[in-house]
Parts: structure tokens; sequence; C-alpha cells
């Protein structure tokens, strides 16, 4: 089982992971369950129903966060899929995930997940974090906390440095 | 200048400090190659033929004297005494130690720079008119968005893993200096029907194997709403961009496959989706534009001795038809320092060199200096009654080769002297070339002519948009060179076309020599070799290069 790491303000801390990823065509065990974003699709009110857990949906980098549009109630986590660190399509659907359609429930990266990325998933709108490097919760917080000052306005509260400049 | 505030110089800071952390844990084994990898190359650190290379970002081409004291510093204490200016406006340092990597970076970030973004698949530095701020026929000093963009793009969170590497041009002459047609985006500046600034928006231009003239994807784009519509270029880039073969990655082949149009309305709806949100404050740009110091020019027409030297003394008189630009102010001149020394590597420059042009920049150059995607630098603001002192200076330090834009002022890619990729070596193909034309009579009458030279087909020597472009192949073990005529990276932007076979490497300086004949024998007044060819077609200088083989 992977270690998570959950990102609350600025806190990063292990936290117990309730869910289970359903392979494709896998029965439901019960309980709180990830499945791929067909299978949400294809059986969303089934799956809506269904007493007893949460649910959750696990989007690989080409699928289009847009087809959660309008869906996203009731779903407690979006996972998106790092299949190699160096695809960067993720970042761009935590983002639109959270300026655009609204979500306000976990976001996890998972797959390829490094925390030298740690900083620009948490800009992004991760808030949950499965590192496949062996690191820490605490060298999750360090990393986010590296950069004192930030550029631009992303998916995350941070003031970006046209803001403070302003003394905003 | 623009003048870094506390917030600039922190980023920067914060920056070093993650990267020493990061080398601490690959030297101490924690973090394997390739997992150090991306993170090194993130901060610009290369993995050569012979040793680490370091190549330090020059925020589109502007450096000041501190600074370029600085990079003499660096070559001094931590590489061979030199460093090299690329064809991206950047510098490298060639034989950099990994352990010493970060004492180098905070010896950068003692001088406001660094080496962030200069490699991996994110935006990478800017490219601006190098004569910004001084050019007699620009709209408004460009640097100002340069700065921007760098701000905008450094450490961007959604931007930072792209399918591949991204570079941006910027420029608001109507003579393109930045080669903006191949580059991802380029920027020209335009003047809207109200007066206010805005940009001609090129995307998908490019070298490499493929190489492309950008089209026009917008013909006018209000500059302040510029961020927003990067933001949508980039985020339907990242999303749709292919990322399954390293060579088909870049944006062009995306905006090639789906067509400009096609793309262009991509872009637009997403750019509506965005909204003015997207955009950089009106307060930010003018705090940018005033963090710029203006040199403060004199309204003094005068030039001192400056003809009368011009008319006494050829040399001098050289050294100033070729190497001095219209100045935007009366008195003042734009002087082009030529890194291309016959027999010199183009772009190299000694750590003392580079302290003699901190030091001119200082006392003659309102304290700037530039350099150029030619492998150039420049000091944009010289009076010209100081320009026989800063010429007599230049060459004594080797530094006053006259010959901007002429047959041996030749960009070429490090090649198979330094480089992991190259077929072929690059340099002394330059070397050779620059020899043979040396004589600078000879090289004034053939006039314009730009020779680009890449070791390998990713074209970093600019080959493509060369006028003559040479193009380093590997035949069996051997290097081979394929010529392409009638490129060009300018206004008139256009893909070089292929000549004919491949030449060894003792048959090179003898084809450029033959087409240069050929030129010469074909041109009509007023003619640059461009002018020729685009009039006579290839056939001439086929026949001059290839006829004596059949």
């Amino acid at each position: 089982m992977p270690r998570l790491i959950r990102l609350e303000g600025e806190r990063c801390a292990d936290a117990q992971d309730d869910f289970v990823t359903l392979e494709e065509e896998a029965p439901d065990p019960g309980g709180d369950i990830v499945v791929s974003l067909a299978r949400f699709l294809a059986e969303e009110q089934a799956l809506r129903d269904r007493p007893g857990g949460r649910v959750g949906v696990r989007l690989e980098p080409a699928d289009e966060v847009e087809a959660l549009e309008g869906r996203l109630s009731g779903l407690t986590l979006v996972a998106l899929a790092f299949p190699r660190f160096r695809d960067g399509r993720p970042f761009t659907s935590a983002h639109l995930l959270r300026t655009r359609l609204g979500f306000g429930g976990e976001i996890r990266a998972v797959g390829d997940v490094l925390r030298d990325q740690a900083g620009f998933m948490a800009r992004c709108g991760f808030n949950a974090f499965e590192p496949a490097d062996g690191s820490s919760a605490e060298e999750w917080a360090a990393a986010i906390a590296r950069h004192t000052h930030v550029y631009q306005r992303a998916a995350d509260q941070r003031s970006p440095a046209f803001v403070e400049r302003q003394g905003g | 200048m623009y003048r870094y505030d506390a917030i600039d110089r922190a980023v920067l800071a914060d920056r070093t400090a993650e990267f020493r952390d990061q080398v601490r844990r690959r030297m101490s084994g924690e973090l394997t190659e390739d997992q150090f990898k991306p993170l090194r190359l993130m901060n610009g650190l290369y993995l050569q033929l012979h040793a680490y290379m370091l190549r330090v970002a020059v925020p589109y081409g502007s450096l000041d004297p501190r600074q370029m004291r600085g990079l003499a510093d660096i070559a001094r204490r931590f590489d061979r005494g030199y460093g090299h200016f690329t064809t991206r406006t950047n510098i490298q340092f060639n034989w950099v130690r990994l352990e010493d990597a970060p004492d180098i970076l905070d010896a950068l970030a003692a001088v406001d720079l660094h080496a962030i973004q200069t490699s991996g698949n994110c935006i990478r530095n800017v490219t601006a008119d190098p004569y910004a701020g001084a050019a007699a026929d620009e709209l408004e000093d460009p640097r100002v968005w340069c700065e921007a963009i760098r701000q905008w793009s450094s450490l961007h969170p959604e931007f930072s893993f792209l399918p591949r590497k991204f570079k941006i041009a910027v420029t608001a002459s109507p003579h393109d200096r930045t080669a903006a047609r191949v580059h991802d985006i380029g920027l020209l500046m335009r003047r809207g029907r109200d007066g206010k600034t805005g940009f001609e928006v090129i995307v998908g231009g490019g070298m490499g194997r493929t190489p492309y003239v950008g089209p026009t994807i917008r013909a006018f784009l209000p500059s302040d709403r510029l961020f927003s519509y990067l933001e949508a270029i980039l985020r339907v880039y990242n999303r749709h961009g292919r990322r399954d073969n390293i060579y088909k990655a870049r944006i062009k082949i995306l905006v090639a496959a789906l067509g400009a149009e096609a793309f262009g309305q991509e872009v637009e709806a997403e750019w509506a989706k965005i909204g003015p949100a997207g955009d950089l404050p009106q307060a930010e740009i003018d705090r940018i534009r005033n963090a710029f110091t203006v040199p403060d020019f004199k309204a003094d027409p005068s030039t001192g001795d400056f003809e009368d030297r011009r008319a006494r003394e050829p040399a001098f008189a050289r050294f100033v038809r070729n190497n001095l630009k219209a100045h935007v102010h009366p008195g003042y001149g734009i002087v082009d320092i030529s890194l291309k020394g016959i027999g010199e590597t183009p772009g190299d420059i000694s750590a003392d060199q580079m302290d003699v042009v901190a030091d001119l920049a200082e006392r003659f150059g309102m304290g700037e200096i530039r350099s150029t995607h030619e492998q150039n630098l420049v000091l944009p603001h010289v009076r010209l009654e100081h320009l026989h002192e800063v010429w007599k200076i230049l060459d004594a330090a080797g530094l006053a080769t006259p010959n901007i834009n002429l047959i041996s002022d030749i960009i070429a890619c490090p090649g198979l002297d330094y480089c992991a990729l190259a077929n072929a070596r690059a340099i002394c193909v330059a070397q050779d070339i620059a020899r043979r034309f040396e004589t600078p009579d000879r090289a004034e009458a053939i006039g314009e002519l730009k020779i680009k030279i890449s070791g390998c087909i990713n074209a970093c020597g600019h080959h493509h948009v060369g006028h003559i472009g040479i193009l380093g192949v590997d035949k069996k073990g051997e290097e081979f060179y394929q010529l392409t005529l009638g490129g060009s990276g300018a206004e008139d932007a256009a893909v070089g076309k292929m000549l004919g076979p491949a030449l060894p490497i003792d048959r090179v300086t003898d084809a450029v020599e033959a087409i240069v004949e050929a030129y010469l024998k074909e041109r009509r007044e007023g003619e640059r070799f461009l002018d020729t060819l685009r009039r006579t077609g290839d056939a001439p200088f086929k026949e001059a290069v290839y006829a004596e083989a059949h």
C-alpha cells in the first residue's frame, strides 16, 4: 500500500487511505472505491446510489476533466495519474478541476509522484499525494514551503508577487 | 536594465537552496542519475561529452557590467577562463564540476543571474531584439514585456513539464533581429487603430528536424491581454502536444497537424474561458517599466572628432561601416562587438575580454550590454564622440573584428567538440570558412551573407535559416555536410532548400567559395546574396558546387 500524504493548509501529514482502486472489470467490494473515468460515466447512477461507501474517479493524463462537468457533486476524490513524472498534463487537469469546475474535494496525485514536484502540484490544486520515491510528509511540507514568493496566479490561495508588490 | 527587487532576489535564493539540496542528495547517492537528470536540467546543468556544462540565463540578452564581471569571475574560478555565448543569448560554461554547481549558482545569484529553465521541457529564456531601447525603428522597448514573461514563466506550476521545450521571442521593430518566426511563439509588436500597442502572434515556428516558419494565429492582440493569451496557448499545447515521440513533441507539430486556423480557434476558445482574470494588472506592467533604468541620454547631437577620424583612418571607417547601427538619439550609436574573430570559436569570449566589455559598458556605454542570438555582443548606447576610443580598446582586446552580418560572422553550435548529440564538428568548419574569407575587402565586397552551421539535425546552429546553411551528418562514421541555400531568420523568414548531396569536410569551404563566386557573377546592382538567389533560383549555385564532380 503506498503511503498517502494529505496537505491541509500548509501542513502535510500521513493519512489513512480508505479508498480501493478498482480494476476495470473488477466487482465492487463495497466501501470507498476509485473507478476509472469510463466506468464512472457508464455506471454513474448506480455508483451514486450505492450504499455505505464513497466514490472517487481516476483520470489518466489524456482524459479530459470537462467530462466531469456537472457531475462532481457527491464525488469525494479525483485521482490524477502520472504514468511518468515528466507527463505534465495532470497539472492542467488539477488546475481546471479547481478553478473552472469548482471541485472542492480531494485531488490526489498517483503514479510516478516525486517530492521535487511538490510545489508545482500544491499550486495546481493537488492536496493529496502518493509519493513513489519513499519521501515523508515532512519532506513534502518542506518542498511545498520552499519558495517564499511565487510569480503567478494559480489554483491555490497564494498571492503572486504582483499582488504582494501592490501591498495586497 | 531591470532592477531586481527583494522578491526577485528571494526567488533566486530559494531556487539555489533547493538545487543545493538536490546536488547533495545526488552526491550522497540518495538520488540516482536518472532521478537527478530532470532536476539538474531544470537548473541548466547538462552532462556533455567530457564534463558537465552549465548554461546560465541571460534574460532577453541584457547584462550590466557587474553581471559581466560576475561571469568573468566564474569563468576563472570554475571553468578554463572562458565562456560561450549561445544562440539563445545565454552563456555556457563547458568545463564545470558537479560539486561546484551550487557555488556557481550562488555566485550568479549574487549578481542577479541564474540558470533556471535554461534546459528541460519548460518555457526557456525569452529572446528580445538586442537593440531594444536603442533602435531608431522600434515602437517601444520590448524588454518590459520580456521581463514580465520571465516572471510569469519562472517556475510556472502548470507549464514546467510541457511536451517539449518552449521558446518565445519578442520584437518591437519592423526589422526582426530575434528570428521570431522560427520560435514556438513569436510576438511582433504592432500599433493598433486606437494607437495602443499590441502583438501579432505567431505560433509554431521552429527548426530541428522539421523546420517551419510559424503562421500568424492572431493579427493583433492588445498588449494588456497578453498573459491570458499566452496561458491559453500553453494550456492547449500542454494538453494536446504529442508526448509519444520526442521529435514530434514541439508545438510546431501540433500546429501543423491541426492547421493554423483550427489551432487558433482552440486557443481563442480557451482564451475566452480564461478571460481577463488571466492578465497581468496594468499596475504591475507599469512597475516593471519603471524598474528599468532609463539611461540619461544627453540631448546633444555633437560627435566630437568622430567624422574626422572616420575620414582619416580606414580601419576605423571599416569598423563603423560594419559594426555601428543607427541609434534613436542623435549623437549616439549602437556598437556590435563581434565574437567571431577570424579563426576563433564563434561565441567564445575569455574572462579578460568579458572584463574589457564590462569596463567599456561602464565608461562609455551607460552600463548596458546585450548578447545576440547571432552569438555577438552589443553596446547599445555609445556616444559617437567616444567611439574611436571604444574601438581602440576593443581592438587591443581582439574584439573589434569588423564583420557583423558578413560571411565570417558565422553561427555555429558547439558540435562534436563538446556536444553529446552531435554527428559532426561545427566549430572547425566555421573557422576554416572565416579564414578563407579573412580579407576584409573581399568580405565587404560580398556583403550581407549569413552562414549558419549545425553539427546535427537538432539545428542549434540554426542552419535552416542560414543564407547558406551547413548541416553536419554522419555517414558511416565520417563527417559529411549538407548545404542549404535561401534560409532567413529575419522578417522575410524562410527555410533553406537543400542544394545537393552532402560533401566531405574537406570540400565544404571550397563549396562555399564556389557559391560566393557564382553569386558575384550573377548579382545585379544593390543585391544581397539572398536577393540574387531568390531571383535566379539555385541552378547557378548547384552548377558551381557540383559541376566538377561530373
